[in-house]
This record gives structure tokens, sequence and C-alpha cells, in this order.
């Protein structure tokens, strides 16, 4: 019964490639967003995914494949940003903001005038439902790719997101290992743009690496937490919107919203209710022992 | 200029364990270093004493190569600095406030980054990695911590975690920037006498420090900064109330000229 529930989407091809792509870019965004998180740089996936909008747009305009376009733009701001950031006394967060909603707003703008088929919600919000197979291999070579250079150079990263000090003394670049981070946030973004769209693929890129910081104090096991629960939250998600009829991209990223709060109150060291239920064993501990050394002498 | 003098006095142990140049270096509008030259012999503590702002962070970082001066050179066993870096030589122990402490990582993690520069592309740690990095840790005393968050360690352990970082790396050159800020005396202790060790085994150490009591027991020689060298001596000489107040900005000898008799 249950099993039938499970089995009854992958009958359709749509319903196999839509878990393909979710859980393809759940994987690589759960793994990235474990050092965007620790570096502070979730503004940074936020404007690296707004971004990337009109670059999609001018690629269905030409008919070449969507990845290309958001690349360039999604490369193409990182490059913007810090060329406003070191050329003014403009700051990052200001710059940051600066580029990614003008080019958000280019991108609405050439939607509005481009008469085509386009439909700006599927750009915004996924399509997940309409992934055609040549999308599907997009996303599982750009997926593959981002996913192999992330582990490869794990540690290099961390250091960089650690001590950029100590990687420069030790004769490392700390700008090429920024730069190289920065790019792969453009590719993940590209690769989860069509799983839950422009304005959510920052949930990905945040969210699972926020969850996995207060469930370990290790981060290589946060580098497996992360794109775990990022999977899990996925598979949840895309069942959900099938039974609800609702929408995928937003139910994937509230799956993920919902297991966060779970974690933040419910995780054993750094949740809010496991710190103060911790607290409270230690004092009633303490009393009982101040309650028992009053007791002995009389 | 007291280039060529300084030069005399340095025995045959052939090219400067730190050789800084006319080290100019302007942010902006602000000179933070002006004209700056001093050496280094191997195997010597050089203290490094002056207020906030008086350039001891900017000079470190000009050794290092992470602030491009105007004008000047720094050498670091007779090679550019970029040469040094790559080679490993340079090893740097950050001030408490430019670290992340709730980074998850352990100890362990941390020291085992001294070894990177001699590792593959993916830094796969090897068994020469692993034992200089428990080697390390045996020093500074911290082997049975190794295991624990870096952030959870009291002041002085972070402190030896990132020399034992310095350790395992090898460095010839070590940078210390206000390492016993916020540390314990035992730590402090531990750390001076680590240092030792060290410079007596070749190594050539900077610490900048505001704790001036302690500079004659852990430096052999000290440098007054303020934008410029004011003074390179003995700690004892540097010491010298009229030679603080020089550093510090306060004009003591001429303001309380009768205060003499305390």
């Amino acid at each position: 019964m249950l099993l039938d529930l499970l089995l009854e989407p992958l009958g359709y091809d749509f319903m196999q490639r839509a878990f393909l792509v979710t859980i393809t870019a759940a994987i690589v965004c759960g793994v990235l967003s474990c050092w965007l998180v620790l570096i502070g740089w979730s503004l940074m996936g936020d404007a690296v995914s707004h971004a990337v909008l009109p670059g999609v747009v001018i690629a269905y305009l030409l008919g070449t494949p969507f990845a290309v376009g958001a690349l360039v733009f999604g490369l193409g701001a990182v490059a913007l940003i810090f060329l406003v950031r070191s050329t003014s006394r403009v700051k990052e967060d200001a710059a940051i903001g600066v580029v990614f909603t003008t080019l958000f707003a280019l991108g609405l703008v050439l939607i509005s005038v481009v008469p085509s088929q386009t439909d700006l919600g599927h750009i915004l919000f996924g399509n997940l439902l309409g992934v055609s197979a040549a999308d599907l291999v997009q996303v599982l070579v750009l997926g593959a790719f981002t996913l192999v250079v992330l582990v490869l150079k794990r540690r290099d990263l961390t250091l960089y997101a650690f001590d950029p000090t100590h990687a420069h003394a030790i004769g490392l670049n700390p700008k090429v290992l920024g730069a190289l981070l920065l790019g792969l946030l453009a590719l993940t973004v590209v690769v989860a743009l069509q799983a839950v769209g422009v304005v959510l693929v920052v949930a990905m890129v945040i969210i699972p690496g926020a969850t996995a910081y207060l469930l370990t104090d290790r981060f290589a096991r946060m580098l497996v937490i992360s794109p775990a629960i990022a999977a899990a939250c996925a598979i949840i998600g895309i069942y959900a919107s099938y039974y609800l009829d609702a929408a995928s991209g937003g139910m994937v990223v509230l799956t993920m919203g919902v297991v966060f709060a779970l974690v933040y109150l419910f995780a054993p060291r750094h949740g809010v209710i496991g710190r103060s239920l911790a607290a409270a064993r230690r004092r009633r501990a303490s009393a009982a022992r101040t309650a028992q050394a009053e007791r002995q002498p009389a | 200029m007291s280039g060529p003098a300084t030069s005399a006095r340095r025995p045959e142990t052939g090219e400067a364990a730190l050789d800084v140049h006319g080290i100019t270096v302007h942010y902006g509008d602000v000179l933070a270093l002006d004209d700056v030259s001093l050496t280094l012999r191997r195997g010597t503590i050089c203290g490094l004493v002056g207020m906030n702002g008086s350039g001891k962070s900017t000079l470190f970082k000009a050794i290092m190569g992470n602030v491009r001066p105007d004008r000047g050179t720094v050498s670091i066993g007779g090679r550019p600095p970029r040469q040094a870096r790559r080679a490993g030589v340079v090893g740097y122990v950050p001030q408490s406030e430019d670290v992340d402490w709730s980074f998850p990582l352990s100890v362990h993690d941390v020291v085992m980054m001294g070894r990177y520069g001699f590792q593959g592309f993916t830094r796969r740690p090897r068994r020469a990695d692993r034992e200089a990095v428990a080697e390390a840790l045996d020093r500074v005393e911290l082997a049975d911590l190794a295991d624990r968050r870096i952030g959870a360690l009291s002041g002085g352990q972070r402190k030896r975690a990132f020399v034992a970082r310095g350790l395992a790396q090898g460095a010839d050159l070590l940078l210390l920037d206000e390492p016993f800020a916020g540390v314990d005396k035992r730590s402090e202790a531990t750390i001076t006498d680590l240092l030792r060790e060290l410079a007596d085994g070749g190594a050539t150490v900077l610490v900048s420090s505001h704790d001036l009591e302690a500079l004659p027991r852990l430096a052999d020689e000290a440098i007054l900064l303020l934008r410029r060298v004011l003074l390179h001596g003995t700690p004892a000489e540097a010491l010298q109330p009229e030679q603080l107040a020089r550093a510090f900005g306060l004009d003591l000898a001429t303001r309380r000229p009768t205060d003499g008799g305390d």
C-alpha cells in the first residue's frame, strides 16, 4: 500500500526526470552550502541566483542551452560585484545589492518586451515537471562536474573559509580560491535553476548547510550531513507536491525550512530546546548535590 | 641609514633570516609604514613593540606579501617573499580577533593546515604529515586535546594550537601577532619556552606584543615601531622610559621633568 504510493509517481517519465534533477541539485547545493554558511556568503548566493535571470531569457531567445546563458550572467555578476567593490568606496554588501537587483530587473524587462512562449513563472519558480531529456543531461553533467571539483578541492576551500591569511602565507592564492568557490556557486545555481527556479535557489544553497551546522562540530561530517538532508528534503518535497498537487519547487524548499526549524529546536547540542534541557539538567544535578551536602552534617 | 652598520655586525650565517629594506605603505592617504628597514639574524626572537595603529600588523602583512608596499623590498632567508611562501618557510599565528572560533574544525584539522603546502592537489594527508602533526601537538602539549573543537579551547591553548601549525609546517620564520593577548600566565610561559626552543633550533621569530614586562624574558632584541623604526636594540634599551614615551606618543620626558625621583 505504502509502496504503491511511493512507486506510483515513478511510473511517469516526467516524474523520474523531476526526481533525478532535484536530487542532483540538492546534493550539489548541499555540499556547496557548507562553505557559504561558514564564510557568510548567503547574500552572494542570493545575488548570483537572481543575476542569472537575463541569461536564461537570452538563452531561450537564441535557442542555446539555458545553462550557457545562466552561467555567463552568474559569473558576470560575480565579476561586476568585485569590480564595484574594489574600484569604488562602496562596500561589498551594497555592491552585491546594486548588481544583482539591476541584473534581475534587466531579466524582468527582457521577459516583458520579448514576445515568446517563455513562461516567466517557469523561470522564476522552476519547471520541475517540464524537464526535457536534454535539460536532464545538462543538469547531470554540470552537477557531476561541480560536485567532483568541490569534493577534490574541499580542503583548500575550507582553508580559504577558515584562514585565508595562512593560505597566502603557505604560497596558495586566496583570491584564486575565492574565485573558484564563486565560480562553483554560479555552476551550482545553474544546476538547481530548473528544480526550484531563480527565486528559491538561494534556499537550496543556504538551508542544508545551516541545518548541518547545528548538528555537528566536524566540518567533514557537515559535508555528508548537509547533502543527505538536502536530498531527503528533495524526495519528500516532490512526493508531497505530487499528492497535494502543489508547486514542486516551493514544496522542496518548504520541506527544507521545516527540517531546519525542527533541528533548530531539537538538535542535541546546538538546538534551542536541547540546550535549555541540558542547562536544566545541570541545574537540577547541582541542586541535588547541594541538598545532599546540606543533609549530610545533620 | 644604518643598513651597512647592521650588516657589519651580522656574523657568519650568510643570508639574513629576514631583511626588510625601506618599506613604505599607504592606506589611501594614510601613511601606515614610513621607510621601515630591519634585519633579523637566524635563531633570534625579536619583540615588536608599538601602540595600536603603529603599523605592527601592517608590517606583518608587508612581510607576508598581503600588502603591497609603495616602496621597499622584503627578503626572507635570501629569497623574495613569494618564493619563500611557496617553500613553506613563513609561519603565521593570527590575532584572536581575526579567527572565526565557531568554525567546526578540530585542533588536529587546524594543525594539519600547516602541511597543505607539501601535499598534493587534494591535500590528502600522508604518513609524514600525520607524524609531523602529532609531533607538533606533543611539543605544544595539546596531544590529548587533538580532537577538541578549536573554539572549545582556552585562549592560551588556541595560541598553542596555531604555534603547532607553524611547527608542523617547519617554518623558518614565525610571525606572531599579539600572541599573549587574553592568554593566561601559564600558557604565556609555555609559549615563551617553546619560542625559545624554536629559536635555538635555528628558527627566527618576530612577535608583536603589548606585554612590556615579559619582553626581556621573551626576546633577544626589540623593535620600537611608530610607523617607522624608532629603535632596534636589546629589550632593556627598548624599555627605557624615554624610549617607550617616544613609541607610545607620550612626551613624558618633557611634560614631567621633575618626576624622576620616583
